[in-house]
């Protein structure tokens, strides 16, 4: 392996690690607050993504500059957390913290089974591709390597900065606060005036709006295809259990650890390349059950 | 879903009275009319032998809801034993559809072991998306090697001889048949019979209180290991007759969906009822064949829309409302209403 195909290698693990990163942001915030894994989550990563192809497309059509590409991402994100998250959390999920784990699951994959049909409805089978924001911004050259831009800077930017942002947020910000009082202990935090619906349909439409804009960064750097939500819902499975469940930073690493495995693979081993995320949630899993950073829960007798 | 009751003494007491029971009269009579099928719907019997297989499947979802865990990657052990089978009849051209059959049921049992030992550790959200993961896993096996597996084109599996005799296409479908209704009933009493014995027990009161059990001096993992190798085989079984049924295997045999589907019919049928998961089964199958002319591209939000209604409104299923009807149609006596199905 020569310095070139190192580099390569190298750069497609950040980059995908990046993209992966956003979406599984959204899932672990999801369990950590409201203990429930969204499995739909996958779908709204599509559904972001199939969002900002038509948008960009369309404006595009109108005369507007590629940059433009930009805030239609955000645009459409926002569009999937409060348009599709909102309803799931409010109509479907409110009716269900009381119940056991299981139907909880079961409810998540029905929504995502559902939202499958809606994507093959509305975006029909065939691929979608639109690529003006990565052509955008153009290519760097780095020890005679030269990738894009929009994938080698501007998606770990992004990571780094929903990761500090959110770390943030969190624990320096009211809401934030609210947040974190009503994960620690639900009654508690409602008994001193804290209303939890609310913030666990905020969280909810967080996390939402992170698989969109998750979705809307892929889309430029690969074709849309239906079934790219059920990838991606057990990938970002993969990290989020690889690193621990609820675990915001672990989520960084493992994410990391998960892309870079998988891009050498690709040169050096292409057929397991997809097999390897699993590989490696498989062996963390050996060693450590509960994953890299998780903490073993106390069990109630 | 939520109460799955200890309901054994009351029936068999019921049973040794030597009063039959309307539910065993009314499941004797389904049997009868599905060995029927043949000679009254000729045309239905393609669709019922398909049903019946994933039935046997459904069934081994349906063990695992008994002790509250449910597996998003099932169709894992269904394709394994279909791609065995098929291996097998490649190398050993004339195969005995018995031989078959073992060798599926032993490349089930095989993977549940070893796929099972990893997963029994975890419960709830981790056991159903770990056993996805595994699933997926496979599938892209079968996928990227295309060279063994025959990528997504899948490999044939030609008609396996019967006790050594070569038979006819309606002669070996006819067979097949009459071989899924009697390992139905097989599997189905087995499995009923496994709910009341010790083990059996035990595993269902992992749903309740697992700690409990640890204090008896008994392994959790252990115990949820003998029920996943049970649910293991049965999807093992299903899938070799599906295979033998339709002479082809997929990766379809392995994808989400597939896993997908027998969660929904486990469901549908009444979760942990041993019927109800033949039942859901007829019912789903034949619902299929006749809304895919007009529902074909809505079928899985069709599907996710129902289970969100059982889920929410039904949470015992088909078995639990037809229970209900047969209690309202008369014997009223209050011990039976209490154990459900």
């Amino acid at each position: 392996m020569n310095l070139t195909i190192f580099l390569l290698a190298l750069f497609d693990g950040i980059s995908y690690a990046a993209l992966v990163f956003i979406v599984a942001l959204g899932l672990t915030l999801i369990f950590g607050v409201m203990r429930i894994l969204n499995v739909a989550h996958g779908s709204l990563y599509a559904i972001g993504a199939y969002a900002t192809v038509s948008l960009t497309g369309f404006f595009l059509a109108l005369g507007f500059a590629p940059v433009f590409a930009f805030p239609l991402m955000l645009v459409s994100a926002v569009l999937v957390g409060v348009l599709l998250g909102g309803p799931i959390e409010w109509l479907l999920l409110r009716r269900i913290y009381d119940k056991p784990e299981v139907l909880q699951l079961l409810v998540t994959f029905a929504v995502f089974m559902i939202l499958e049909d809606v994507q093959r409805l509305v975006w029909g089978t065939q691929p979608y591709f639109q690529a003006s924001a990565l052509q955008a911004l153009g290519n760097v050259t780095i020890f005679g390597v030269t990738y894009t831009v929009y994938q080698l800077i501007l998606l770990p930017l992004v990571a780094i900065a929903l990761l500090i942002g959110l770390r943030f947020f969190l624990r320096h910000t009211v809401i934030g606060k609210l947040i974190l009082a009503t994960t620690e202990d639900r009654e508690a935090a409602q008994s001193i005036g804290i209303d939890a619906d609310r913030v666990f349909l905020f969280t909810f439409v967080v996390g939402a709006v992170l698989a969109g804009l998750g979705g809307a960064l892929a889309s430029p750097t690969t074709s849309i295809l239906p079934g790219m939500g059920a990838d991606m819902i057990v990938l970002s499975f993969a990290v989020v259990a690889t690193a621990g469940l609820g675990q915001i930073g672990g989520a960084a690493i493992a994410a990391l650890m998960i892309g870079l495995g998988r891009s050498f693979a690709v040169y050096v081993w292409p057929e397991v390349a997809v097999l390897v995320p699993y590989l490696i949630m498989v062996l963390v899993l050996l060693v450590r059950p509960e994953g890299l950073f998780g903490s073993p829960v106390a069990r109630k007798i | 879903m939520s109460e799955i009751s200890q309901h054994s003494t009351p029936r068999r007491a019921a049973k040794s009275g030597g009063m039959p029971s309307l539910r065993a009269l009314l499941t004797l009579l389904a049997v009868l009319l599905l060995a029927a099928v043949p000679f009254i719907a000729p045309s239905m019997q393609l669709l019922i032998n398909l049903a019946l297989a994933k039935g046997i499947a459904v069934l081994g979802v349906t063990v695992l809801l008994r002790a509250g865990q449910v597996s998003f990657g099932h169709a894992l052990f269904f394709g394994i034993s279909a791609y065995a089978g098929a291996f097998l009849m490649a190398s050993l051209p004339g195969a005995d559809l018995i031989l078959v059959l073992v060798a599926g049921v032993l490349g089930a049992a095989l993977s549940g072991l070893l796929v099972g030992l990893f997963v029994v550790r975890y419960r709830g959200i981790f056991f159903g998306m770990l056993n996805l993961a595994f699933s997926m896993i496979f599938w892209s096996i079968l996928e990227k090697f295309y060279h063994v597996t025959g990528g997504a084109d899948g490999i044939r599996l030609p008609r396996p001889t019967v006790l050594g005799m070569v038979l006819e296409r309606s002669g070996f479908e006819a067979v097949i048949f009459y071989l899924s209704i009697a390992l139905m009933v097989l599997l189905g009493w087995l499995t009923l019979r496994w709910f009341v014995s010790p083990v059996g027990q035990i595993f269902q009161s992992l749903k309740t209180n697992e700690t409990r059990l640890e204090y008896l001096g008994l392994s959790p993992k252990r115990v949820l290991l003998s029920g996943y190798l049970l649910s293991a085989v049965l999807c093992g079984v299903g899938g070799s007759l599906m295979a033998m049924t339709q002479g082809v295997v997929t990766p379809e045999y392995v994808w989400w969906v597939r896993s997908a589907e027998m969660v929904f019919i486990a469901v549908l049928g009444g979760a942990g009822s041993v019927r109800g998961a033949f039942i859901g089964a007829l019912i789903y199958e034949i619902v299929r064949v006749y809304a895919s002319a007009f529902a074909g591209d809505i079928w899985q939000m069709l599907l996710g829309g129902f289970l969100l209604v059982i889920i929410l409104f039904a949470p015992k299923g088909i078995m639990g409302i037809a229970d209900g009807l047969i209690h309202r149609g008369g014997k009223r006596r209050a011990t039976t209403a209490e154990e459900a199905r």
